[in-house]
């Protein structure tokens, strides 16, 4: 079996401004609670927040791995008929499956979604599975949102949502038809 | 379940190189290498974005969240909720929180759907902070901008079906 062409992805800088500018909005806020609440406070948040940090990064690195794996090892052609512009409305429901089983959080998604659409995959077949791993991903139902509501309003709550991934993958096709936008792939 | 969530995606890593090391040495340690070069670029934008929706949730106005959306607040609950999702920070836990939060202070479950659906689809600072790094940034936008509807139709479907 040949082993795929590697697909070129994008060259990710470490820092841009768009990161400039949200440091600077958590800099106000962490100085902000500082001042207001004091010390004790501020170090509850922030050690709060180092721990959860230490617990999402095994997972962003099983994210990184398993987009780079998936981007080498998944030829573009199986990528493009099961979920390419001619995947039709199986493509939509492929991808929204996809979605619903795949764990992990957005760090874990977006390089998979991002890696598929390298690929080529369709823009409607990525908003739908971005949008079902969102709405209705069962891990992250179970780990992050069961604790907070219960049971009976998360199971209300993604009954609601079954829909909407392929809502969103059908209006992303209209657009990018009806608007003939041009999706850069790699830049 | 955090530990049950690891395992599932180190299996499926396991599994992924594996399967690239029956394609070749070559394969296996371009695969890796690829996976590791991207996480440390993005190591300074997550822990940017972990350590500082702490910060930015405690700022917020939590209490008058209630009061604002409650059962009803209607339609304009609905779009106040779903404008406060799109505001509030990212995170796994934040928007989780602050719903829960506002649901036991009052205010009504399809607004709180409309709130946490919103949140989950396009919190702006997650987009920016860790869905444009990854994605190609007009597939970022063009994906925000059909989800827009999306809270709208959830809390409809919500109040449709009724409280289980």
């Amino acid at each position: 079996m040949s082993s795929e062409p590697a697909i070129p992805r994008r060259k990710r800088r470490a820092f841009d401004w768009s990161t400039a500018a949200i440091g600077a909005l958590v800099v106000a806020a962490a100085v902000t609670v500082l001042l207001r609440d004091g010390r004790e406070h501020f170090l509850a948040i922030l050690t709060g927040d180092l721990s959860l940090f230490a617990v999402m990064l095994p997972k962003v690195l099983a994210g990184c791995l398993i987009a780079a794996f998936v981007t080498l090892l998944l030829p573009r052609e199986t990528i493009v008929r099961w979920v390419g512009h001619e995947s039709g409305l199986s493509g939509l429901l492929i991808a929204m499956l996809a979605g619903f089983v795949l764990p992990g959080g957005p760090i874990t998604v977006y390089p998979v979604a991002g890696a598929f659409f390298a690929a080529g995959a369709d823009a409607g077949a990525v908003v739908a599975f971005v949008t079902s791993w969102t709405l209705t991903g069962a891990t992250r139902a179970l780990v992050w949102e069961l604790p907070f509501f219960g049971g009976d309003f998360v199971t209300w709550r993604i009954l609601a949502a079954i829909p909407l991934p392929l809502i969103a993958g059908v209006l992303a096709r209209i657009a990018v038809r009806s608007f003939a936008l041009k999706l850069v792939r790699d830049e | 379940m955090t530990l049950i969530v690891d395992l599932v995606l180190w299996t499926l890593v396991g599994a992924l190189a594996l399967t690239a090391a029956t394609r070749g040495q070559i394969v296996l340690r371009a695969g890796a290498r690829e996976g590791v070069i991207d996480f440390i670029r993005l190591l300074p934008r997550i822990g940017l974005g972990m350590v500082g929706s702490g910060f930015l949730a405690d700022v917020l106005p939590q209490s008058l969240i209630g009061p604002w959306l409650g059962p009803d607040s209607g339609f304009i609950g609905v779009l106040l909720a779903t404008a406060a999702g799109a505001m509030t920070p990212g995170g796994p836990v934040v928007g989780f929180s602050i719903g829960a939060a506002a649901l036991k202070s009052g205010a009504g479950a399809p607004q709180v759907i409309a709130y946490s659906t919103a949140w989950a689809l396009y919190a702006v600072h997650r987009l920016v902070m860790w869905e444009v790094p990854l994605m190609p940034p007009r597939l970022v936008w063009l994906r925000a901008a059909v989800s827009l509807p999306l809270p709208f139709l959830a809390a409809a479907a919500a109040m449709v079906l009724g409280r289980p």
